[in-house]
């Protein structure tokens, strides 16, 4: 069976610097994988280039079989990628159902249309997206007034506007109170089960990297170094080396309490 | 340079040319001081300073007075000096005076001041020397010449080819090797952090402006033994100007000195080579520099871009049925008006409406697609030409000339805005200035087509309309329903995509929207209804000069467009007729109106930088703030970044 | 006391943010300022330098109302203050940052020089002609920290040192915190991470919607988990 994301042999570098040498792995359809590792480690660059940010120098990106390395974001969107950005990326000046109808009328090919009020325009569908992620209430706040943890569930409707069979995020929860990221993340998880949608996720927050991702592959220095579950990746005194510490930083009990 | 082309004889020979590169070399000194000046002061104030110019003549008119009374080597050399030091006092009275005043504001409006400075320093300076050309002395020591390949070359311009370097030189030390230089260097990076360290960074912004504005006033002081000093010489430069810092790169001073030798060499050279395309040879450079590197030669990307123009945080909206009526209202109002008002009022009223259609197409472009011109009248300019050219060349009827004069507005837009819409922010303005620099310079030149300077007459409306009345309405009609269709387009989905675009292009972009091509039809767009409006504008006068599509149409554009308040949706309206009819009455008073509109205009931008119909919507819409606690959107305003 | 802060409020236009915010800080003393983000705790840090325009209240350091200063007042008096996001010059060299930040001694603080932070953060004593551009976020975190030390402070604000570092480099951060409490500092850190303000501070602010909810020691702090789960990324 072909895997929804198929990354092998990436590499690029930067002005003779290696960002990124050579890292391959998978993502199936319903899975939920964490990408941890040092800062300068290469994470940023390859979530760039996953959505045709950035262009590898070498190396291939397969979305369902089919290659996308060379295409710009707009066109990796089409093919069923949605992305979340670690500072939030919304349209300011529109209200919050209007940065959905965007995306919607962009999804249904209409955005070339000079004719009609595009406020009237998928309004339903906005909503139900808007529904899925808990901000009817807020459908016609601007956008920049709204909280920070709201912001990011905005950016998650705009993401599902297209449909997509995988989901990029990058450091989804940073910035959010316990409860907020608690329910975020389950949120994503329910919705990608429920649609059998893939996700990857960057994060420096080790509770939510242990408690919500499947599988956590570690990078450093431009190589995956480990993969594995959660438990597995935890123990590995090599990540425990380069990243992890002493460990006196995260505690998934914690994170237990404060949602009981 | 004029006089080697008299000595051209067939052909341009080695000599020839390389003596012509040498004087191409001095002018460049001249060229590097001023561009190195505005340079330095984008650098750290982010202003991208109009005024420029303006000191770069007042150096010269200082440095004449000093001279002409003050005799010898001491007098002549002393002169230049304390002239650019007293213009360099005069620039930093102006930054903490009025600039310190508006660096919160968005960058358009710095600009829009200092051009305001402009304005008033043309009216002073006839005022204080006269209209007439002035003729300095020249410099002791350096009157002769000395022979290069049987040539005669001035040997001042032997000292000016020194100086660029050495200026050079000095100014690298100065940024690299004294602690001033380093807190400069830091404040061009993020200057709230160098305050943060301890840094007074208001007399840092000051004497970095006195600094700038020296070498601006230098550069003029050491024009006078070469050429006359006159009260056009800052517009000449200002635009020279500008195109060396965006080829060399804003805030690179080394690139300056490069873009700078480059385009005097072009200018130089060009005459000998390519006379026909001369004026047009350094913009044609510069597209092409700007397209390959979007930053210069040697600019660094923007880091942290400011709020694009038009970012509203309060969403547009339709208006409302009760609007609707009170809009209809005004409309069926000014049809009223031929009615009773008199011939002049009512061909004043048709040169409002017009530039009410050019302030609106040109506000679509920068409140709605976040792109703001410095050019757009090239495009008011091509509709007045086209629909000439299809009553002279065709012989076309004024219905007919109406459409092609639009349709030559589009054709130049999609030539230009395809290169434009690769750049942003400042290069993206400055590109437009350009692209509408060559169009004015090949109708200017092209005197076979265009007519040149003596333009085409005898364009005149159809018999139905050629009455004060009857164009009046044909305005007021195709006014109305230029503004509507812009004020839909806003609304409709290619409007949402536009906004999203200006808004955030990386989220755009990941949603499946091309930046470039939405806003490249947005200019296009916007090109269009320019070209409507001039189409009309030759009507309306019975003629066409390059003067339509020159600076002064560009920025009168600017300003209805800052005026009217860059956040609405329709501003421009408001904008263009308080301009226009201000603009006209003070014409029609006193023949000081630059100085009076300038001060206008300086008042306008540090009282109201939201615009008049901006500032109406503020009061409107003020509504008690529920306290929402912390919770700061990132976007509130400048400088909010920081602000969690 | 070194810094007083009582009453505060601040806006950001017609938002209000901070509400009668209050923090005292001792000699010595290094103090969590805790809350989530967009709690007000960047707000707090730059109403007391002056950054933000619209605030009212008192603002006094070591005795001093500083309310009514410009940031580069309150700065050469004493007060250090390390922004969120480092805020380096990525365009000059590691020596030419120090450089920028570099202040006159002061009486009754041991003076900082270049190579007194090299010795607290060793790795920047071997890229002192690199670029900041170059360097790693944890390495322009330490640059920033120590930019901020060459101004001789007496009192340093830390907005959220731990941000989007690795733990492990995390943990050298706060070895390094330490090390200028020993050396007589007193310190005030922003934190969204309980963890890390736990391993270094005397003390803890909590703040929430720009209100102060909590101030007690680190001990009290975690006898009360309902608060700690209330405002707190824990």
């Amino acid at each position: 069976m072909t895997a929804l994301l198929e990354v092998s042999g990436l590499v690029k570098s930067y002005s003779g610097v290696h960002a990124v040498k050579g890292v391959s792995f998978a993502v199936q359809a319903g899975q939920i994988l964490a990408l941890i590792g040092p800062n300068g480690a290469g994470k940023s660059t390859c979530f760039n280039m996953l959505n045709g940010q950035i262009e590898p120098d070498a190396g291939s990106i397969r979305i369902a079989g089919e290659e996308i390395v060379g295409l710009p974001p707009r066109a990796v969107w089409r093919r069923g990628v949605g992305r979340t950005f670690q500072i939030t990326a919304t349209f300011s000046s529109m209200t919050v159902r209007e940065n959905v109808q965007v995306a919607l009328l962009s999804y249904h090919s209409r955005l070339w249309s000079m004719l009609g009020y595009a406020g009237a325009s998928h309004r339903d569908e906005a909503d139900r997206l808007l529904d899925l992620v808990g901000m009817t209430q807020q459908a016609d706040r601007p956008c920049g007034e709204l909280a920070y943890g709201d912001l990011k569930r905005l950016e998650l409707a705009v993401a599902l506007a297209n449909q997509p069979k995988l989901l990029l995020m990058d450091e989804p929860t940073a910035g959010m109170a316990p409860k907020e990221r608690v329910e975020l993340m389950r949120l994503t998880a329910g919705i990608a089960r429920a649609k059998d949608i893939g996700v990857l996720f960057t994060e420096h927050d080790m509770d939510v990297v242990f408690e919500h991702a499947d599988e956590v592959m570690v990078l450093n220095r431009g190589e995956l170094i480990a993969r594995g579950t959660p438990q597995e990746v935890r123990r590995d005194p090599h990540v425990q080396a380069i990243y992890l510490g002493e460990g006196l930083l995260y505690d998934a009990k914690h994170r237990e309490e404060a949602v009981s | 340079m004029i006089v080697a082309t008299q000595t051209a004889t067939k052909g341009a020979n080695v000599e020839l040319l390389l003596v012509q590169a040498l004087s191409g070399l001095a002018s460049a000194a001249s060229l590097f001081l001023v561009a190195s000046g505005l340079s330095i002061i984008f650098g750290v104030t982010r202003i991208v300073n109009f005024a420029h110019g303006a000191f770069y003549m007042l150096g010269a008119y200082m440095a004449y007075t000093l001279t002409s009374r003050f005799a010898g080597p001491l007098g002549f050399w002393g002169g230049l000096v304390v002239a650019s030091l007293i213009v360099a006092a005069l620039g930093a009275l102006m930054e903490m005076v009025l600039l310190r005043r508006i660096y919160q504001a968005p960058e358009l409006f710095q600009l829009l001041a200092t051009f305001g400075v402009t304005l008033m320093v043309q009216d002073l300076v006839v005022l204080i020397w006269g209209p007439d050309d002035l003729m300095g002395p020249r410099a002791p020591g350096f009157t002769g010449a000395f022979e290069l390949f049987g040539r005669r070359i001035p040997s001042y311009d032997a000292l000016l080819i020194v100086l660029g370097p050495l200026v050079l030189g000095l100014l690298w030390l100065l940024f690299h090797r004294t602690r001033w230089g380093v807190l400069v260097r830091a404040a061009t990076q993020d200057r709230d952090m160098v305050a943060c360290l301890g840094v007074n960074q208001k007399w840092l912004f000051t004497s970095v402006f006195a600094l700038g504005v020296f070498l601006a006033a230098l550069g003029g002081a050491l024009q006078i033994p070469r050429t006359t000093v006159t009260h056009a010489m800052d517009l000449s430069i200002i635009v020279e100007v500008f195109v060396v810092v965006v080829i060399g790169g804003l805030g690179s001073v080394t690139g300056a000195f490069f873009a700078a030798v480059l385009v005097s060499e072009l200018n130089a050279l060009g005459i000998l080579v390519l006379p026909k395309i001369s004026l047009i040879a350094v913009f044609l450079v510069m597209a092409v520099v700007l397209v390959v590197r979007p930053f210069g030669l040697l600019g660094k990307p923007e880091r942290a871009p400011r709020a694009a123009a038009g970012l509203s945080f309060r969403p547009w909206k339709p208006m409302t049925q009760i609007e609707r009526i009170g809009v209809a209202l005004i409309v069926a109002m000014a049809a009223l008006l031929p009615l009773f008002a008199g011939d002049y009022t009512l061909s004043v009223g048709s040169e409002i409406l017009v530039f009410v259609l050019f302030a609106s197409s040109l506000h679509f472009m920068m409140t709605v697609g976040g792109l703001a011109s410095f050019g757009h009248a090239a495009y008011f300019g091509l509709g007045a030409y086209g629909a000439a050219f299809a009553v002279k060349f065709l012989g076309a009827p004024m219905g007919v000339a109406l459409l092609i004069g639009p349709l030559f507005g589009m054709l130049g837009a999609i030539v230009s805005g395809w290169f434009c819409v690769r750049l942003t922010g400042v290069y993206f303005a400055m590109l437009t200035l350009a692209f509408a620099q060559i169009i004015w310079s090949v109708t200017f030149q092209w005197v076979e087509v265009t007519g040149g300077d003596n333009g085409l007459l005898g364009i005149w409306p159809a018999r139905w309309a050629s009455s004060p009345q009857g164009f009046f309405w044909l305005t007021l009609g195709i006014a109305v329903v230029g503004v509507a269709l812009l004020r839909m387009l806003v609304f409709s989905p290619f409007g949402f995509g536009l906004r999203a675009a200006r808004d955030s292009t990386l989220r755009a972009d990941a949603i499946g929207i091309n930046r470039k091509s939405v806003q490249w039809a947005a200019f296009v767009v916007s090109g269009t209804f320019a070209g409507l409006a001039g189409a009309l504008f030759a009507f309306l006068k019975g003629s066409v000069f390059p003067d339509s599509l020159a600076i002064p149409i560009s920025v009168d554009g600017l300003v209805m467009v800052l005026l009217g308040g860059i956040e609405t949706v329709s501003g421009a309206v408001v904008g263009a007729i308080v301009y226009k009819a201000l603009a006209i009455w003070l014409m029609s008073q006193t023949d000081l109106s630059k100085l009076i509109l300038g001060a206008i205009i300086v008042l306008l931008v540090v009282a109201s930088p939201k615009g008049i119909v901006g500032f109406i919507e503020h009061i409107r819409h003020r509504r008690p703030r529920t306290p929402t606690g912390a919770d700061v959107p990132d976007s509130l305003g400048i400088n909010m970044k920081a602000a969690e | 006391m070194k810094l007083e802060v009582a009453g505060l409020n601040s806006f950001y236009g017609r938002a209000h943010i901070l509400f009668d915010v209050a923090l005292e800080v001792g000699k010595g003393e290094v103090v969590a300022l805790l809350g989530r983000n967009g709690a007000g705790k960047s707000t707090t840090f730059r109403s007391v330098v002056g950054l933000v325009s619209g605030r009212s209240g008192q603002v006094k350091f070591e005795g001093e109302d500083i309310s009514r200063l410009p940031s580069y007042e309150i700065v050469r008096r004493g007060l250090g203050y390390v922004p969120e996001d480092r805020r380096i010059f990525t365009d000059l060299t590691v020596e030419e940052n120090f450089e920028v930040g570099r202040q006159k001694p002061r009486e009754g603080v041991a003076a900082w020089s270049q190579d007194r932070i090299y010795t607290l953060f060793p790795n920047l004593g071997e890229m002192r002609k690199r670029l900041g551009g170059e360097m790693s976020g944890g390495e322009q975190q330490m640059l920033s920290i120590g930019r901020t030390l060459m101004g001789n402070p007496s009192l340093v604000l830390l907005d959220e040192p731990s941000e989007g570092l690795a733990p492990k480099i995390v943990e050298q951060m706060a070895d390094a915190i330490l090390a200028m409490k020993r050396e007589g500092l007193s310190i005030v850190i922003s934190e969204q991470n309980l963890h890390f303000a736990k391993l270094i501070c005397d003390r803890a602010y909590i703040i929430e919607k720009g209100r102060m909810r909590f101030s007690g020691t680190i001990a009290e702090l975690e006898a009360h988990p309902e608060v700690r789960d209330a405002y707190l990324a824990v």
